[in-house]
């Protein structure tokens, strides 16, 4: 019996689809309020005043909380949760005050009614290579060493047979998950409970207690349903600090969301990151030297790195060696975690880097990919825990047609259009963390598993529920599973791509006792049944002999309409290695999801830092553009078998993040194919391709018709 | 906000009457409620997302006399009298779920189900759409107009453009949607 490797559908499904799914804005509590943010409107400077009275006049508003008048928070570890604390304005769009009322439109109409003073300051928000405060941070994020130097880059890439020096640029990007940031607050005398739009509730309650003063067991903090995060929900965002100030403050339960305008500069993006990589090559191809220097921007109350050279730490055999970081802090809303944060940026720059080294070799990319197959991690020396690079890539090839691919650019048209072919490769590292899971067996036959898992669409629950019923050796049918509550067995956040690996382990730990104890049972069970518990603190998080990554090829097929510029992707197809693949249905549609996230973020996907106002004008859904439907091909999704003793007890690597790694560069790649220009900055939009076609003198098709 | 048995009349609220799933509900209405906020907040259907408050994102479909609309830019007073029928009333009376429901689910056609709910009404408005002859972008030009449009995978995605989705499950809502086209299903509106 194996539910584990089965296709289930999704067991939250049938509310999904009906209305049903309750997210976190959807408790109509009695009384409840509506309270909206006001954000700053200058780019640096401090409140000096603040009116309020035109705003409280209004019918329904019921509150208004400023920063000299709001409740009095504990520091939290994070910065950007300091809301409403002191005058200081560290960026445009911090929130200097909240007007709570009885209704939206109130709330809206109460924000829009009160005045801020500002004593401002002039800023500084523009990035640029080699801009005097750029610092190489020690560490980044607490994670990765900032800098990293095997051997003699320098040297080695200087006296290379074939060299590649260039620069690529990957712009802001923004998360904008669909439903916005949302949190409903409710205090019920020292009992505290916070319906929240989260990837990881277990973090928001530690946060609050801090922040509150609280003990955690008076806190719940629930994520029943979640309408995406891609990271920006990983971390506790304003708004749950914002609802649960104003809801403490009225002693009514009070909703914040976040309108869409908001979130850009207030729960966190994708850093813009400026590249330049150095390749140097013998002539049959083999790298002799490797360079990634990255520079990025961070914010004035917060250092958070988007470290975008890391993935070449990883990826090809090349002797020499040196990946650097610089950071800029800058008068700009804090950057955070956007899907793969690292790896999707920096694989963009490599890879496309590695296009330009086959081109200068007159080589096939995939083979000069397979030519640089390193035998053990490059950075570390570790050997990996498995590496199956090459069959992604030769499994790829064969699927796509790769073969007979026209060896030179501008090739072949059809009609206006120009097409071509890409390729990229793709990794993302293994990450697990320590996770608590009970399971219970009850009288009648059933099996109740709860752990704080967060759901946030990836299919976490029902692939809980199959790790559960294989390790109790039961029909999926007969195991319920809990998830999205700090009540329940404490858990990470889900990111990183280790929810299941992290949830997994904990749950099918716990089942295994509790199989155990069931099998030793003799009778019939005890009312409330038997429970076990289990934690995997110091076996999930020791240190691993290993290098452990997920790798994958991407190949893709563009058409470039040679009159407009613009870029359509007429195929899409990844291939990974990520262990063992546990739901084929919901991990397809990961895999092709990020895909698409990838799409965007090659064509369509660009925000900007506004020199004069420090914000970004791309700051919603019709300025920022996340691909629509007719955007988006048929996109293919496979796997290769792939066992890794070296893992977890259910051998997956993770799967949510590594479709977006390497696809703007497969996108990128085909685009040069297709039309022979190379365009280093993100997105490929219409007007950059137009003048990268007319800057060859020959924008069109050489002759018209298919070619 | 718009109460069943709040004030009456002033000059900030009027007496609306919507059917809504079958059932009348005659409110007082904010005069700058929009019909999201109504289903959503006086009604307690949430079924209807609010993605982005400002037609962009389509997670607010629901369709309003039979045709889909953006229910976060209609200003509830102005649709007295009006049908309403959002994702928690597909079905009906029927006992199971509306065959488009049922489709997502078989297909896999949503992750973090947010624009779920706006996918599903804007697609049974694309198939009355497309039964009715109303061409899109994608239509051949030369088809004979008036005659139903048949809808292969360009014209569904073209059609359902306006409802984004950040988990990415294009591919499978398209499939989802074709499953239900052709098979004769006459689309409950």
């Amino acid at each position: 019996m194996t539910a584990l490797g089965a296709p289930a559908e999704r067991l939250e499904g049938p509310e999904k689809v009906t209305g049903a799914a309750r997210y976190a804005a959807e408790h109509p509590l009695a009384g409840r309020l509506f309270a909206r943010p006001v954000p700053a409107t200058v780019a640096r400077g401090r409140v000096t005043g603040v009116d309020v009275s035109a705003a409280l006049a209004l019918p329904g508003v019921v509150a208004v909380l400023m920063p000299d008048d709001a409740p009095r928070l504990a520091e939290p570890g994070d910065p950007t949760l300091t809301v409403l604390q002191n005058p200081d304005v560290p960026h445009r769009g911090w929130f200097v005050a909240l007007v709570v009322a009885d209704s939206p439109e109130a709330a809206r109409a109460g924000a829009d009614a009160v005045h801020v003073e500002y004593a401002e300051e002039s800023h500084d928000v523009t990035l640029r290579a080699g801009h005097p405060r750029a610092y190489v941070p020690e560490e980044l994020n607490g994670t990765y060493p900032g800098e990293r130097r095997q051997g003699d880059a320098e040297g080695a890439f200087a006296a290379a047979a074939v060299r590649v020096d260039v620069g690529y640029r990957v712009p802001p990007l923004h998360n904008h998950p669909m439903e916005p940031h949302a949190s409903t607050a409710h205090w019920d005398g020292e009992r505290l409970t916070v319906h929240t739009s989260s990837q990881g509730t277990t973090a928001v309650r530690t946060t609050l207690a801090r922040m509150f003063g609280l003990a955690e067991e008076r806190i719940t903090v629930v994520a029943e349903h979640v309408g995406g995060g891609f990271g920006s929900k990983g971390t506790p965002r304003p708004d749950v600090v914002l609802a649960t100030m104003a809801s403490w403050h009225t002693g009514r339960p009070v909703t914040v969301v976040l309108p869409r305008r908001m979130m850009p500069t207030s729960v966190g993006h994708r850093a813009p990151t400026l590249h330049r990589l150095r390749l140097g090559a013998d002539r049959d191809g083999r790298l002799t030297s490797l360079t990634h220097d990255v520079t990025t921007h961070t914010s004035r109350i917060k250092e958070f790195v988007e470290y975008a050279a890391v993935p070449a730490r990883v990826m090809y055999a090349a002797p020499n060696q040196h990946t650097v970081h610089r950071v800029v802090r800058l008068d700009v809303p804090t950057p955070s975690w956007m899907r793969a944060p690292g790896e999707a940026p920096g694989m963009y720059a490599l890879e496309s880097a590695m296009d330009e080294l086959a081109d200068a070799l007159g080589m096939d990319p995939v083979e000069v990919r397979i030519r640089n197959e390193p035998d053990a991690e490059p950075d570390s020396g570790k050997p990996f825990s498995s590496r199956h690079l090459v069959e992604c890539l030769r499994e790829g090839a064969r699927r796509f047609g790769w073969e007979g691919r026209a060896p030179v650019p501008r090739a072949r048209a059809d009609g206006p259009w120009l097409l071509g072919t890409g390729v990229a490769a793709a990794t993302y590292p293994v990450q697990v963390y320590p996770s608590a899971a009970a399971a219970q067996a009850l009288p009648d036959g059933s099996f109740l598993v709860e752990v704080n898992a967060a759901d946030i669409g990836t299919g976490a629950r029902t692939v809980l529920a199959q790790i559960a019923a294989d390790a109790l050796d039961v029909p999926l049918e007969r195991v319920r599973i809990r998830v999205g509550s700090s009540d329940l067995p404490a858990a990470p956040l889900a990111g990183g791509s280790s929810g299941t690996a992290s949830w997994g382990w904990a749950v099918h730990e716990a089942c295994g006792r509790l199989a155990a104890r069931l099998a030793a049972h003799r009778g019939p069970l005890p009312e409330q049944g038997l429970r076990e518990r289990a934690d995997t603190e110091g076996t999930a998080d020791a240190e691993s002999a290993f290098a452990r990554h997920a790798f994958g090829a991407h190949f893709a097929k563009v058409a470039v309409d040679s009159v407009t510029g613009e870029v359509r992707v007429r195929r899409l197809l990844g291939v990974y290695a990520a262990g063992r693949v546990l739901n084929p249905r919901t991990a397809r549609s990961q895999f092709v999801g990020a895909m698409t996230m990838g799409l965007g973020m090659a064509l369509t996907e660009g925000s900007t830092m506004d020199a004069a106002f420090g914000d970004f004008p791309e700051a919603d859904l019709a300025g920022y553009h996340v691909p629509a439907h007719a955007d988006v091909p048929d996109i293919e999704a496979h796997w290769i078998d792939e066992h890794d003793p070296h893992l977890n007890p259910v051998g997956g690597k993770g799967i949510g993040e590594i479709g977006i790694v390497g696809t703007a560069a497969a996108v990128g790649n085909a685009v040069h194919h297709a039309t022979g220009v190379r365009l280093r900055e993100l997105p490929l939009t219409p007007d950059r391709v137009l003048t990268g076609l007319l800057e060859t003198g020959r924008p069109g098709p050489d002759r018209p018709g298919p070619g | 906000m718009g109460t069943e048995h709040g004030p009456r009349s002033s000059p900030h609220r009027s007496d609306t009457t919507l059917r809504v799933n079958g059932k009348p509900h005659t409110l007082s209405v904010d005069h700058r409620r929009v019909l999201l906020d109504l289903l959503r907040e006086d009604l307690d259907l949430t079924g209807a997302k609010k993605g982005c408050d400002h037609g962009q994102c389509g997670a607010c479909t629901v369709l309003v006399d039979g045709r889909r609309v953006n229910s976060c830019l209609l200003l509830a007073v102005t649709l007295d009298g009006c049908d309403v029928t959002t994702v928690e009333g597909l079905s009906g009376d029927g006992e199971g779920p509306h065959p488009l429901q049922r489709a997502f689910l078989e297909r896999d056609a949503f992750q973090c189900g947010y624009c779920t709910p706006g996918q599903i009404c804007s697609a049974v408005g694309v198939l009355a759409e497309a039964e009715a002859g109303h061409p899109s972008h994608v239509t051949d030009p030369s088809a004979p107009s008036g005659r139903p449009v048949p809808l292969d995978r360009d014209e569904i995605r073209e059609r359902l453009s306006g409802n984004l989705c950040r988990c990415g499950a294009y591919p499978r809502i398209v499939d989802a949607v074709e499953d239900v086209n052709g098979t004769g299903h006459n689309p409950r509106t």
